[in-house]
This record gives C-alpha cells, sequence and structure tokens, in this order.
C-alpha cells in the first residue's frame, strides 16, 4: 500500500500550527510574493514565520513543503531563486516547482532537498513526467485534475517517481491555472503574478431584492438570487449571458469544489501517494476541518476499516460537491 | 457603495434612533477596552493589514441595533458603536449575524464557506476585507475569550449565555 500521506494547506503561521495539530504529514505554503500561486493580500509567510513554521512541524514529525510554483516573466528569476536558497537555509522538505528554471536553479544549486512538480506544470502524461524525472529529478508529480482512477493506475506504471492527487478543494481547473482571461481582465497572471482575481479587482454589490452581483475590474461575472449559495469571483466560474442563453449560464465551470473521500481507498490501490487538500487562500476553520476529516479517514483506510467522512458540504464553493474527472470523463 | 444602508427597520423609527444611540453609549467604553487590549498582544496583526490600516470598516451585525466601526491604525485606533443611520462612509462593509461575525473573528466558522451561504456579505474594498480576515486568522486563540476574560467571571457569563441563545435560536 502507498504511503497516503496527507498534504494540507497552510496561509498562515496559524493554520500551519492548525493543520500539523489535526494530523497533516506535510502543510504545503508560499512566501508573500509572486512566486507562489497564492499571492494573496495579508496571506503567506515572511523568512522569518517560515522559519518558526518549519521547527514547530519539525517537532511535531511533519514536513513543511515551500510552494515556488508560479513562473518567472523573462529574464526576472531572482526573487524565485532567492526564495529557493531562503528556503533551503531554513529547512524546508522540498520544494513544489512549475517553471523548468527554477526546477534546473535548484536541482543544481540545492541537490539535497526534493522537487515536487506542481500541478502548474500540468503534466499529465508519463513522457512529459519522465522528462522532469530525467532532467531534474523530480521526486514527486501533482497530478492534474483531468484525469480518471485507471488513467492514473496506468501513469503509475509507467513512471519512476511518486503521485500526488489532490482530494478535496477548489476545482477551478482550465488547463491548471493557465486561464488568460483573469490575466486579460485585471492585467495579473495567475501564472506569473501568482494572483487570479485580485481582490482589489473584485466588488460585491447587493440589489433590492436581495440578489448579489460580483464584479471583476467592472465587468460583471456573476449574479445571485436572493437564495442562491455564491461561489468565488473567478473568470472560470462565471455566469454569462449569450444571444442564446439570455438567462445566463456557466460557460466553462459551475462554482463547485472536488470531494474525493468517497474514492480514497480507490486511489490508495491505484498507487497515489499523496493527497493534496487545496485551500491556502481559506482559514484555519477550513483547514481544522478538513484536515481532521481525512486524517481520520485515511488511518481508517490504512487500519482495513470502512471510512466514514464527515460531511464537508458546508465547506465546499457554491456548498456543491463533485468528484469531477476521477470519476468519469463525462465531467466536463 | 451602500455601506451606509441602514438595513435594520427597528432603526427607522424615532424610537429605534434613541434606542441605538443609548446601545451606543453602552458599549463604547467596553469597545474601546476590548480594541487596546487586542492590539496590545497581537501585535502582528498590524503587519497583514499593510495598507489598510487606515481604512474605514463598517461590521454591521444585522440583528444589533447599531453598527461597528472600525480602523485598525495602530497610532490611532478606533473601535466604536455607531447608529447606523450617522455611519460614517466606510472603505468597506461586512455584514452578518452578531455570533457568526464573532465566530468568524475567532475563526472558528470559516469566511468562505459563510460567504458561499450569503451568511456573510461584504461591500467595497474586497482587498481591505481579505487582509482583515488573514489577518484575524493568524490570531491563535479566542480573541472573543479574551476579551470577555477581562471583564472577569461575568464576561465569561456573559459571553457563554449569548454564544447559548444563539445556538438555540
Ligand atoms: S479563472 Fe479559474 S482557471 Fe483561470 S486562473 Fe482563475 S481559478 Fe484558474
Amino acid at each position: 500500500m502507498s504511503l497516503a500521506e496527507l498534504i494540507c494547506p497552510a496561509g498562515t503561521p496559524a493554520a500551519l500550527r492548525t493543520a500539523v495539530d489535526a494530523g497533516a504529514d506535510a502543510v504545503y505554503c508560499g512566501f508573500q510574493d509572486a512566486t507562489n500561486a497564492r499571492n494573496f493580500p495579508g496571506l503567506n509567510f515572511t523568512p522569518e514565520e517560515l522559519a518558526e513554521a518549519v521547527a514547530y512541524a519539525h517537532a511535531k514529525g511533519a514536513k513543511v513543503l515551500l510552494a515556488l510554483n508560479t513562473y518567472p516573466p523573462a529574464g526576472k528569476v531572482d526573487l524565485w531563486r532567492q526564495a529557493a536558497d531562503t528556503g533551503a537555509r531554513l529547512g524546508v522538505d522540498a520544494f513544489i516547482v512549475a517553471d523548468m528554471g527554477v526546477a534546473d536553479y535548484i536541482a543544481r544549486t540545492h541537490p539535497g532537498i526534493r522537487l515536487h512538480l506542481s500541478v502548474q506544470a500540468a503534466a499529465s502524461s508519463p513522457e512529459a513526467i519522465r522528462y522532469y524525472c530525467e532532467n531534474f529529478g523530480v521526486k514527486r508529480v501533482v497530478l492534474p485534475r483531468i484525469l480518471t482512477i485507471p488513467e492514473i493506475r496506468q501513469i503509475r506504471k509507467e513512471i519512476p517517481c511518486e503521485i500526488e492527487t489532490f482530494i478535496f478543494g477548489n476545482h477551478g481547473l482550465m488547463v491548471e491555472g493557465r486561464c488568460s482571461l483573469t490575466n486579460y481582465l485585471t492585467g495579473q497572471s495567475t501564472n506569473m503574478d501568482g494572483v487570479c482575481s485580485p481582490a482589489s479587482d473584485v466588488e460585491y454589490a447587493r440589489h433590492a431584492d436581495g440578489s448579489m452581483s460580483s464584479q471583476l475590474a467592472g465587468f460583471t461575472i456573476d449574479c445571485f438570487g436572493a437564495e442562491e449559495k455564491a461561489g468565488y469571483p473567478t473568470i472560470c466560474k462565471g455566469r454569462y449571458t449569450a444571444p442564446h442563453r439570455p438567462k445566463g449560464y456557466y460557460a466553462f465551470e459551475e462554482p463547485i469544489s472536488l470531494n474525493l473521500s468517497q474514492l480514497l481507498p480507490e486511489l490508495i490501490d491505484a498507487g497515489v501517494h499523496a493527497f493534496k487538500i487545496e485551500g491556502r487562500q481559506r482559514s484555519k476553520s477550513y483547514v481544522r476541518g478538513v484536515v481532521t476529516a481525512f486524517r481520520k479517514a485515511v488511518d481508517d483506510i490504512r487500519a482495513g476499516r470502512p471510512a466514514n467522512m464527515a460531511d464537508l458540504v458546508a465547506l465546499t464553493e457554491g456548498q456543491k460537491q463533485t468528484q469531477g474527472a476521477f470519476e468519469t470523463k463525462k465531467w466536463r | 457603495m451602500s455601506s451606509t444602508v441602514d438595513t435594520n427597520p427597528r432603526n427607522r423609527t424615532i424610537g429605534g434612533a434613541v434606542v441605538s444611540r443609548l446601545a451606543c453609549a453602552a458599549v463604547q467604553p467596553i469597545l474601546s477596552r476590548v480594541v487596546r487590549r487586542v492590539a496590545a498582544r497581537h501585535p502582528s496583526l498590524f503587519a497583514r493589514l499593510g495598507p489598510h490600516q487606515s481604512t474605514d470598516f463598517l461590521i454591521d451585525p444585522i440583528e444589533l441595533p447599531f453598527a461597528l466601526h472600525l480602523r485598525p491604525d495602530p497610532k490611532a485606533l478606533v473601535f466604536r458603536a455607531v447608529p447606523r443611520d450617522a455611519a460614517p462612509k466606510a472603505g468597506a462593509v461586512i455584514r452578518g449575524r452578531f455570533l457568526l461575525l464573532l465566530e468568524l473573528m475567532d475563526s472558528e466558522e470559516d469566511g468562505d464557506a459563510a460567504f458561499f451561504s450569503r451568511d456573510l456579505e461584504v461591500a467595497g474594498d474586497t482587498e481591505a476585507v481579505v487582509r482583515l480576515r488573514n489577518a484575524l486568522d493568524d490570531v491563535d486563540g479566542s480573541i472573543a475569550e479574551e476579551a470577555a476574560a477581562m471583564f472577569g467571571p461575568p464576561g465569561k457569563a456573559i459571553l457563554a449565555r449569548l454564544r447559548r441563545a444563539y445556538s438555540e435560536t
């Protein structure tokens, strides 16, 4: 059986301690800059905070993975290199990278530290994954959320590294963060600036009938009826009108969260080494609830007991959940 | 921006306005003490607020007879109760049930989940709200408990009773 490590998110030092205390095997986090894909206001770690976080996690037997999972704009690699050097100095256990230049720098400069390939790299074929393993010594790939379990099982047989898959959280996968629509509207790039739908460009307005519209950079991207559940103000989850759809429809994806709790045994059996919970932008309350539930489920499965998952639907976007492509390719 | 919209019909009567002003006067000394204490104990809060230390937040517990005006400037902290019809023009507004706001402050509830369920409403500068949320989320322990403890056993008893009353509704 695989290790079935639980990889948990932390946007603040307090969230990291919460995740470790709730049973995370590893916690992933980032610095307060464009080197990671959750470069949100007021979120993330200073180097001093990361040093304390690493000490806290290691004292309790948990690992810290540093997300350096954005792409440096051409010729501007210093920020990423400095972040890698700082992370190495502070003793992080692995770097999560997407860019080949960043991977190459770390492989040469800090060869003793593990490299994990971020979902942002969108490596979904054995050939692509092997390329990263052979050239940069990648030890683990985080698979894009577009594969079925039989496909994952097959890939596992053909690659020399560990597999990590998402099991819970935000489901925004228009080629895994390579969306250029948000860049078009806001001038900021998910890939290079680390931020999709920057909060400074988001505005909500409540209307007299109780409905609420969300706007991104002045464009209305959804309007929720008085009784309707809401979602994140991201372009991919927007509801748009078109001449043939005058009432508005989700052109790309619905506001919905991934929840693979029911598929955990199959994923473990398929050879998945680690399970990732999305949500560095979420609160300690979310981290506590989701990590506790999945810790118990993984432990139950390892011990041969049926896993009894807590109901996590209240924490899902739009209060709806899906098994996405993991269950069937019919999911769009 | 809809920051000063009076959402509570009770406040729109003359009697409502009087009650609101009396309530503000009654809670003001408590609020001042609480905010000074929280700021002194959790100075790291301010770094996460960044440029929004000088933003005026209107925190609007929908069922209370007043709203709260917060300006988290460490050099000139403002936290005061204001009648809704006299609330200042705020940069950001956070609106919801009182206990929900209390639980969000203590990270007992998840802000995104409360937003998805529409129990929490935000308006104005979304970045300011996100920064305040992240700053509060990095505080270990319960700010509500700390504040209640400042007033000894009566403070703790009031908080416990408040929580009970809400959990029964
Ligand atoms: S709009 Fe959606 S797919 Fe595009 S970057 Fe944002 S979350 Fe990702």
